[in-house]
C-alpha cells in the first residue's frame, strides 16, 4: 500500500491545481449550458420529425446530454494532459524517467486527478441548473436508487477506460516527434465511436451492435444510459462486463507498450 | 489613398507567402495535420447522415438540403479561421507583448494581426468543406439559376465575414480581459457545430434570437429558403449584405478596446 502513496501525492497535487481555475470554469459552465440546450433542441426537432423512429425515451436523451456536458472534461479525449506531451517534446521526460516511479502509473494518476478536479468543479453548478430548468429539457432523477449506484460505479470505470486509452496517445508521442496530426485522427475517431457526436442508440442497428463491443462504448455511453434506465437488465450487465474487460486489457497493453517505449526513448534536446 | 491600399495588399500577400514558406519547412507534419483535419470533419457528416437516414427529414429538410447548408457553414468557418486566425488567437498576441510591437510599426494594426497569423494549416478544412460542398450541390435538389448561384456566393462571403467579425469581437474584448473568454466560443464554434442544420429546426424563439441578436439567419436560414425554393421572396437571397451591420459593431468595439489598451506588461 505504501508503494501507492506516491501516486496518491501526484493525484492530490494535480487535483488541487485543477481547482485553482474557478473563473475559467464558470465561464465554461455558461457555455456548456447553452450548448446543452441547443443539443436538446436538435433532438427535439428530430423527435418531432418522426416520433416512431426515436430510439429512446426523450427524457433519457435529455439526461444523457446534461450528464455529458457535466462530465465533459472527464471524458473528453481532446483535453489530454498537455504537460505530458510538453515533457516528451521538450525533454523534461528525462527527469521524470530518473524518478523512482513508474511513468505509466504517474501519468495515469495525474491524468485521472486533473480530469476529476475539472469535472467536479463544472458538474455541480451545471447539474444544478439542469435540474431547475423548466419544461421538457429539465434533467430527471435517476431511474431508481440501484441505477444511481451503478451509474456512479460505471462512471468511474468509464473514466478508467478513457484515461487508459489516452495513455496510448501519450506513449505514441514517444515514437513520433510531431504527434499532433496522428493525435487528431485518433481522438476524432474516438469521439465518433464513443457516442459523442450522436449517442450510440441513434446509430443504425448493425453499426450500433458493433460499436457497443468496442472499448469506446465503455467510456460514457454505459454510465450515462444506466442513469436514465435506458440501459438495463442483461444488456446493462453485458455493458458493465465489457467495461471491466476493456479497462483491464487497455491497462495491461498500455503498460507493456510503455515499458517498450521507455527502453528505446531518445530524449530530444536538453 | 490608392498607393496606401496597394501597399497594404502587397504587405498582406507578403505575409501569406511567409506563412506558406514557414509551414513548408515541416512538410510531413503539415500533410498529417491537413489529413487529420480533413478526416476530423467527416465525423459531423456521418452524424448528420445517420440521423437523417433514421428520421428521413428534419423540419422538412432532406439529407441533401441539410448537407448543402452544413457545407456552406463549414466553408464559411474554415475560411474565417484561415483569414481571421490572428483575431482568433489574439489573447496570445496580447499576452506575449506582440501587440506592443505591432503598434510601433507604421501599418494598420488589423492588417498586421491578420497577416502575421494567416492559418495556412486550415487548408485541410477548406478542402474538406469544398468536397462536401460539391457533393451537397450534387445531391441537393436545388433548381439552379443565376440568382441562386449568386446567393450561394453571397452566403459564403457573408458567412466568412460574419465569423471573422465574431473573432474580431472576442479580440476586442481581450483588450479588457487579456484572457480569451470561453463564452465567446458559442458564437463561433457553437454556430459552426449547430449551424449545420437550418436554424428553424431549433424552434421559433431560436430563429428570433439568431435574427435580431446574433444575425446568423442572414447568412443561413433566409438565403437558404430562397436557394431551396421554399419561398418566392427573391430578396431573401440578398440578406447576407446585412452582415455589414455586424462588422460595424465589431469595428466600433475594436476601436474602443484599442483606446483602453494598456499592454499586458511583458
Amino acid at each position: 500500500m505504501r508503494e501507492y502513496g506516491k501516486y496518491f501525492s501526484f493525484f492530490r497535487l494535480r487535483f488541487n491545481m485543477g481547482l485553482q481555475y474557478r473563473a475559467a470554469a464558470l465561464s465554461g459552465v455558461v457555455t456548456q449550458i447553452l450548448w446543452g440546450l441547443i443539443e436538446c433542441l436538435t433532438f427535439r426537432a428530430f423527435q418531432q420529425a418522426d416520433p416512431s423512429a426515436y430510439p429512446m425515451a426523450f427524457s433519457a436523451t435529455v439526461s444523457y446530454i446534461w450528464l455529458r456536458e457535466a462530465f465533459f472534461s472527464a471524458f473528453s479525449t481532446w483535453q489530454t494532459d498537455g504537460e505530458v506531451f510538453d515533457s516528451i517534446m521538450d525533454g523534461g521526460i528525462a527527469y521524470e524517467l530518473c524518478r523512482p516511479v513508474s511513468i505509466y502509473n504517474m501519468w495515469f494518476a495525474r491524468t485521472v486527478a486533473s480530469r476529476i478536479s475539472m469535472a467536479a468543479l463544472r458538474s455541480i453548478p451545471l447539474l444544478m441548473v439542469a435540474f431547475l430548468l423548466p419544461g421538457p429539457f429539465r434533467m430527471t432523477l435517476p431511474a431508481g436508487p440501484q441505477y444511481f449506484v451503478l451509474f456512479v460505479i460505471t462512471l468511474f470505470l468509464g473514466l478508467g477506460v478513457t484515461v487508459a486509452f489516452c495513455m496510448f496517445t501519450y506513449i505514441l508521442a514517444f515514437f513520433t516527434i510531431s504527434p499532433q496530426g496522428l493525435r487528431m485522427m485518433f481522438t476524432s475517431m474516438v469521439e465518433f465511436l464513443s457516442g459523442a457526436i450522436i449517442p450510440l442508440p441513434f446509430m443504425p442497428g448493425g453499426v450500433r451492435m458493433f460499436l457497443e463491443l468496442l472499448p469506446f462504448a465503455g467510456m460514457f455511453n454505459v454510465p450515462l444510459r444506466i442513469y436514465s434506465g435506458d440501459l438495463s437488465g442483461a444488456e446493462m450487465l453485458r455493458g458493465i462486463g465489457l467495461q471491466c474487460f476493456w479497462f483491464v486489457t487497455l491497462l495491461a497493453l498500455g503498460k507493456a507498450l510503455c515499458r517498450a517505449a521507455e527502453r528505446k526513448v531518445v530524449v530530444q534536446g536538453g | 489613398m490608392y498607393t496606401k491600399l496597394k501597399d497594404a495588399v502587397r504587405l498582406y500577400f507578403h505575409y501569406i507567402a511567409i506563412a506558406l514558406r514557414s509551414t513548408m519547412q515541416y512538410k510531413v507534419s503539415f500533410i498529417l495535420m491537413v489529413t487529420g483535419r480533413f478526416l476530423v470533419s467527416f465525423n459531423g457528416i456521418l452524424g448528420v447522415y445517420f440521423m437523417l437516414s433514421r428520421f428521413g427529414h428534419v423540419k422538412g429538410y432532406t439529407f441533401g438540403e441539410v448537407l448543402l447548408c452544413f457545407s456552406i457553414i463549414q466553408m464559411d468557418f474554415a475560411l474565417a479561421e484561415c483569414i481571421g486566425g490572428g483575431f482568433a488567437m489574439f489573447s496570445g498576441i496580447v499576452r506575449q507583448g506582440e501587440f506592443d510591437r505591432i503598434l510601433l510599426r507604421p501599418h494598420s494594426a488589423v492588417l498586421q494581426v491578420l497577416g502575421s497569423k494567416f492559418r495556412i494549416d486550415r487548408i485541410g478544412l477548406i478542402l474538406q468543406a469544398l468536397a462536401m460542398f460539391l457533393y451537397g450541390i450534387a445531391v441537393s435538389p436545388v433548381d439552379w439559376t443565376m440568382g441562386r448561384a449568386m446567393t450561394v456566393f453571397l452566403m459564403l462571403a457573408g458567412g466568412t465575414v460574419l465569423f471573422i467579425s465574431f473573432f474580431w469581437l472576442r479580440a476586442a474584448f481581450t483588450f479588457f480581459t487579456l484572457e480569451g473568454i470561453e463564452a465567446f466560443n458559442i458564437l463561433t464554434y457553437g454556430a459552426k457545430e449547430h449551424g449545420k442544420y437550418p436554424v428553424d429546426i431549433y424552434g421559433k424563439k431560436m430563429l428570433k434570437v439568431c435574427t435580431y441578436i446574433i444575425p446568423y439567419t442572414l447568412i443561413q436560414y433566409y438565403p437558404l429558403q430562397y436557394l431551396l425554393g421554399r419561398t418566392d421572396r427573391w430578396y431573401y437571397g440578398l440578406y447576407p449584405f446585412g452582415v455589414a451591420g455586424t462588422v460595424l459593431v465589431c469595428y466600433i468595439a475594436w476601436r474602443i478596446g484599442m483606446r483602453h489598451y494598456q499592454s499586458a506588461g511583458s
